[in-house]
């Protein structure tokens, strides 16, 4: 693969074996002794397990950190809806796992668009993470000996998910948030609340601080430091309507993305195989089941179309088409989520979705019950059960539920190299918001494991490579940069409220997500991303024409928050279809409808995969696209080749 | 369905504020709570008025930000849940809904409906916390805990610090909240050593933040969407009162 | 390390150290109530018993006083520690209370506890006057000795329930008592830390039950006086 090179800055991927590359790196990484840590100051936007863990950390290790968010409290930072575990190679089920078998996993069911190194670091340091929480009081779920008790979840064979219940991602957030409370109380974190991020301030080539709104007073302010780390999350609320709290948003990553940081991968968007489905127009968000019900549950469809009508009790056996069960006979209903998620799609497209509008398929706990007993399935999953019946009126001990993928996580981000730090000097990257772990496609319980390793045990230790070249304090607040960025982040504000047109924020965030989920979905193809790429610069335009944002800037103004968040989507929108357009390929939550096996693949014909799964193009797409903003906003793409040397590349088979 | 609300109008947090009257017509019963409001916020904008603002995020019941007092009760009757996972389909064509902020004189009202909490973060700050630094952490198995101890520890971690405790309690007391925090970290081995710190420092921060204090009415249990237990505010006086007397012993 | 004073007065200024305060001398105000009551029914055993056991008592001064003086430590420490705690209460409710005020299951009694113990404390105020410091009545006089010499109880029982206005007070005081205790007794239990998941059922039934006993043992006194059940 000579002829590939990569455009993007250097990846400092370490050199040697991949199984000390870590512990080298670290070997070979600068250190700032304790009494000149203090002189550092670090910006953490994001409080979620990233950044909530980063900032609790670094200010242990001495730095002086701020920390900021949007929401009112730390502790509500959307990690806390993470439902199903976090996965770490611990092996305490002696069931034969390893890194080596995380690493594996994470790489295949990322559909091999990952970055190898970063992962296997990932899955090393995966067992610390559970070590530091138990520590810290996470009630994770045991066993009657008191041990540690494991689940096994989707594109895995072994069960190594660690779980809290149905509220993991809860109970881990507590954990980092109680660290950092501790830490503000000790006076090491400044923390900022019910702040929100406008822009990054780059000085001299160099992330040295950021502009935020108070979002009671309204006050725009900057905060200068020697670096900015971003956690703040995914983009998927572009959609609309996600599984995401109703406050995520690009924001952050947007401006920094404006400010010259590479944006990577943002087609790689993951559909979530089991929420709640839709039931109007008036919706204002989706709800996850967690992927830890299809440990027990199974999900079916009528074989026949004239069947959907018909309440499920009535469809007698030989007439249910367990479709994943049928197509993966090795994973069932284990089957990976980009899978799941295409495969309800299918059954729905082809006329057999149950519920209203067609849109659902049924996942079914009769079997589960009648061989465990109610009382075990509602031990298991009774808090979810309860859930469903709340947000539903249907009981799922006496019908099935009814599901259907909604968007959920997104694997795109902004570029990183193996420190997190994104190609402008100073600005780190941690959690869901950069793009380093997952590639395609993410597996299930990977997401808290990433955020808290990220935030934990990477970048405290990866930050003095940047640091310790730095003069501490060299930048203040007062620097022209500063103040130009101000007087931006200030006029737009104005411009927001300055529209003065009829329309509501959210009128054209329903319209945007609309047009995505349709063109840039669960399912892609050339002519509907073009069709996009036409649409949404109308909706921009039509935004700052017939926007009406109330109020003013001097006041908690939601529908202002709203209106800077949906600006940023719409534009983001636009690289989120051009990256889609430009892959020319299908990988895990990429599915381009050009490019899927047929039976005249010999794929197909020798039973190794099925018709119609994803079709990679290695040869041609094996890269990470990192997408530069230009000059005049053009988009323009670097490519990170991506060297495989520790996992074969093959095509994915849950079969 | 069609209904008309009372909401709590209030410009800020040092502005005086009423209930204003607003009609909900043509409400889906399938539609949250919030939706509701989503929908009538929609007509007040486009109609020209400012919407009414009230604290909302994750809307499946599990960040704690959205806090209404629906008909006098933090969260609405329905129990078990928060304001999110309130359905419309729980109400009746006609009726009349108030919608009050959370109430407390530690919990002042910033706008409308939106109420500053933040003196729950300032309580965890005080000790709710076991301290374990980054990278100093034994084997997770090396500790075996009970699985009783360890489930009981999960009900009370299970709080979502919405304060829908306090704004039910008649004296606005935050002991439930309180209570479940030092349960939670208490009944593991690794909450001990701070265990007596942790109850003194917590209880000293809910006084300075002039939260009431209990008078075993229960309604913080029963509007507690994680249905957290009032027996954890019992297991507080009872480690509250040995801490105390070893502080004075000791 | 805080001193040991210093430790006590913040224990005393915490909300639940005031709490620990009012459920402690709640338990040994029941305690009297149960003393005081035992020692009331033995009206039902005639003159003599009563009496003597009335001399028994005051043959004691030194314990009797060290008695009065606990109970008096008790009913002070919780009225003024509950004074104090309403006011705190009222300050965190803040000033601007629920438009729309509703309770999902406090019980009326927990509710009103301040009133139900004001008037308690108005009744033991008048019930002091009447038979221990006999004011506005000749119970000390010389008409209230028996034959033996001693105090007569029995007849300053008898005489002073035979006037409807003060049985009908003491029975409708007795009523607020027990509605008190319907709440205070269990309440008392959850204070100190007393309860489990399966004793919980348990203490709010003894609490009804000892409402319930003290109830109908005080109140069958004057019901047995104006019934003329019980006379001389």
């Amino acid at each position: 693969m000579s002829e590939r090179v990569s455009d993007t800055p250097d990846a400092r991927i370490p050199e040697g074996p991949i199984e000390s590359k870590w512990s080298r790196h670290k070997r070979e990484s600068k250190l700032i002794n304790p009494t000149n840590r203090r002189k550092y100051e670090v910006i953490v936007v994001g409080s979620g397990l990233a950044g909530g863990s980063a900032a609790a950390t670094l200010s242990e290790l001495g730095y002086r950190v701020k920390c900021f968010c949007y929401q009112d409290s730390p502790r509500r930072a959307h990690s806390i809806a993470a439902q199903g575990g976090t996965n770490a190679a611990k092996n305490y089920q002696n069931d034969g796992d390893s890194v080596y078998r995380l690493f594996y996993d994470t790489v295949k069911g990322g559909d091999f668009r990952s970055r190898e190194a970063n992962v296997y670091r990932l899955a090393e340091v995966s067992a610390n993470i559970i070590d530091q929480c138990v520590a810290q009081g996470v009630p994770f779920a045991r066993e009657y000996g008191g041990l540690l008790d494991n689940r096994s979840f989707g594109g895995a064979q072994v069960k190594r998910t660690f779980y809290a219940r149905g509220q993991t991602g809860q109970q881990l957030l507590l954990g980092a948030y109680q660290a950092l409370q501790k830490e503000i109380a000790a006076g090491g974190v400044e923390m900022f609340p019910r702040t929100e991020m406008l822009d990054l301030v780059v000085v001299d080539g160099h992330a040295k601080g950021i502009v935020v709104r108070d979002m009671v007073s309204g006050e725009i302010s900057s905060h200068a430091a020697d670096c900015v780390i971003l956690a703040t999350g995914g983009y998927g609320n572009a959609f609309f309507l996600s599984t995401n709290a109703k406050g995520c948003n690009v924001m952050a990553a947007y401006r920094a993305h404006k400010r010259g940081a590479y944006f990577a991968n943002p087609c790689y968007t993951q559909i979530h195989p089991t929420c709640i489905p839709v039931s109007g127009d008036y919706q204002s968000k989706l709800t996850l089941m967690s992927e830890s019900l299809r440990n027990d549950g199974r999900i079916w469809v009528p074989k026949n179309k004239g069947d959907v009508g018909k309440p499920a009790a009535q469809i007698p056996e030989g007439d249910r088409d367990y479709y994943l069960e049928r197509k993966y006979p090795s994973f069932g209903n284990l089957a990976p989520r980009d899978i799941a998620s295409r495969s309800a799609k299918e059954a729905c497209d082809d006329g057999r979705g149950v519920g209203p509008g067609g849109l659902g398929v049924y996942l079914d706990f009769a079997d589960a019950i009648g061989r465990l007993g109610k009382d075990t399935i509602s031990a298991r999953y009774g808090n979810l059960f309860q859930m469903y019946e709340k947000i539903t009126g249907e009981d799922p001990y006496t019908q099935p539920m009814r599901i259907y993928p909604a968007v959920h996580y997104t694997m795109g981000g902004l570029w990183v190299d193996y420190n997190l730090m994104s190609n402008v000097p100073g600005l780190h990257v941690l959690g869901e918001a950069n793009f380093s772990d997952h590639g395609a496609n993410r597996l299930g319980a990977s997401a808290l494991m990433q955020g808290l390793a990220d935030g934990y045990f990477v970048i405290p230790a990866t930050l003095p490579n940047y640091l310790a070249d730095q003069k501490p304090g060299s930048v203040a607040a007062d620097a022209p940069e500063f103040k130009a960025a101000e007087d931006e982040a200030r006029e737009r504000v104005a411009k927001l409220l300055g529209v003065g047109g009829t329309r509501s924020v959210d009128s054209f965030h329903r319209e945007l997500g609309l047009l995505v989920w349709d063109k840039c979905g669960m399912a892609r193809n050339d002519a509907g991303l073009k069709e996009a790429l036409e649409k949404i610069p109308e909706i921009r335009e039509s935004f700052w024409k017939e926007v009406r944002v109330p109020g003013s800037g001097e006041q908690l103004n939601q529908e202002l928050e709203k209106a800077g968040r949906v600006a940023d989507f719409i534009d983001f929108a636009e690289l989120l279809c051009r990256d889609a357009l430009h892959r020319e390929e299908s990988c895990g939550g990429h599915f381009r409808e050009e490019y899927q096996f047929t039976e005249d693949d010999p794929e197909v014909s020798s039973g190794y995969t099925n018709e119609g799964e994803a079709k990679r193009r290695d040869d041609d797409y094996a890269y990470v696209a990192a997408w530069e903003h230009g000059a005049g906003g053009e988009p323009v793409l670097h490519k990170e080749w991506l060297e495989f040397e520790d996992v074969k590349l093959a095509t994915r088979s849950y079969k | 369905m069609n209904l008309t609300l009372k909401v709590w109008r209030q410009g800020g947090p040092n502005h005086k504020g009423k209930i204003e009257t607003y009609p909900a017509e043509d409400i889906p019963e399938e539609a949250s709570f919030l939706e509701m409001l989503d929908i009538v916020n929609e007509r007040i904008i486009t109609d020209g008025g400012e919407p009414i603002a009230f604290d909302h995020d994750c809307r499946e019941g599990i960040c704690g930000a959205c806090s209404l007092t629906i008909n006098g009760v933090p969260h609405g009757r329905e129990s078990a849940i928060t304001t999110c996972q309130l359905h419309m389909r729980k109400f009746r064509d006609g009726d009349t809904i108030w919608v009050e902020p959370f109430r407390a004189r530690a919990f002042p009202v910033l706008r409308d409906l939106v109420v500053d909490r933040s003196a729950f973060d300032r309580i965890i700050e005080a000790g709710g916390y076991i301290s374990a630094r980054t990278g100093s952490a034994v084997d997770a198995n090396a500790t075996p805990v009970p699985k009783a101890d360890a489930d009981e520890a999960f009900e009370a971690a299970a709080c979502i610090g919405c304060g829908a405790c306090v704004a039910a309690c008649k004296n606005a007391s935050a002991m439930l909240f309180v209570s479940a925090k030092v349960k939670h970290l208490g009944n593991f081995p690794q909450g001990q050593p701070e265990a007596k710190r942790r109850v003194l420092a917590m209880v000293r921060q809910m006084d300075e933040e002039g939260f009431g204090n209990c008078t075993n009415q229960y309604e913080c249990e029963a509007v507690c969407p994680k249905e957290i237990t009032a027996e954890f505010i019992a297991d507080l006086n009872r480690g509250y009162a040995k801490a105390s007397l070893e502080e004075t012993l000791g | 390390m805080p001193s040991a004073a210093s430790s006590i007065v913040s224990f005393y200024r915490s909300s639940i150290g005031k709490k620990l305060v009012v459920a402690i001398t709640g338990l040994g105000l029941v305690a009297f109530l149960f003393g005081h009551m035992a020692g009331n029914l033995k009206v039902y055993a005639g003159p003599d018993k009563i009496n003597s056991y009335a001399a028994w008592l005051h043959s004691m001064p030194a314990l009797l006083w060290a008695a009065r003086l606990g109970l008096l430590a008790c009913f002070f420490g919780h009225i003024v520690t509950t004074v104090l705690l309403v006011k705190q209460n009222r300050a965190a409710r803040g000033e601007v209370g629920y438009a729309y005020n509703a309770t999902v299951q406090a019980s009326r009694a927990s509710r009103t506890m301040i009133w139900s113990g004001i008037i308690i404390l108005c009744f033991v105020i008048y019930h002091l006057m009447h038979y221990t410091m006999c004011i506005g009545n000749e119970y000390e006089s010389a008409s209230y000795i028996d034959a033996a010499g001693r105090h007569d109880v029995y007849k300053m029982l008898v005489d002073g329930f035979s006037w409807f206005p003060a049985s009908a007070f003491y029975i409708v005081s007795m009523a607020l008592l027990c509605w008190h205790l319907s709440h205070g007794f269990a309440s008392c239990f959850q204070t100190l830390g007393l309860r489990g998941e399966r004793s919980w059922p348990l203490i709010k039934a003894a609490g009804y039950g000892v409402a319930a006993v003290i109830f109908i043992g005080n109140c069958s006194i004057p019901i047995s006086i104006m019934a003329g059940w019980v006379s001389y």
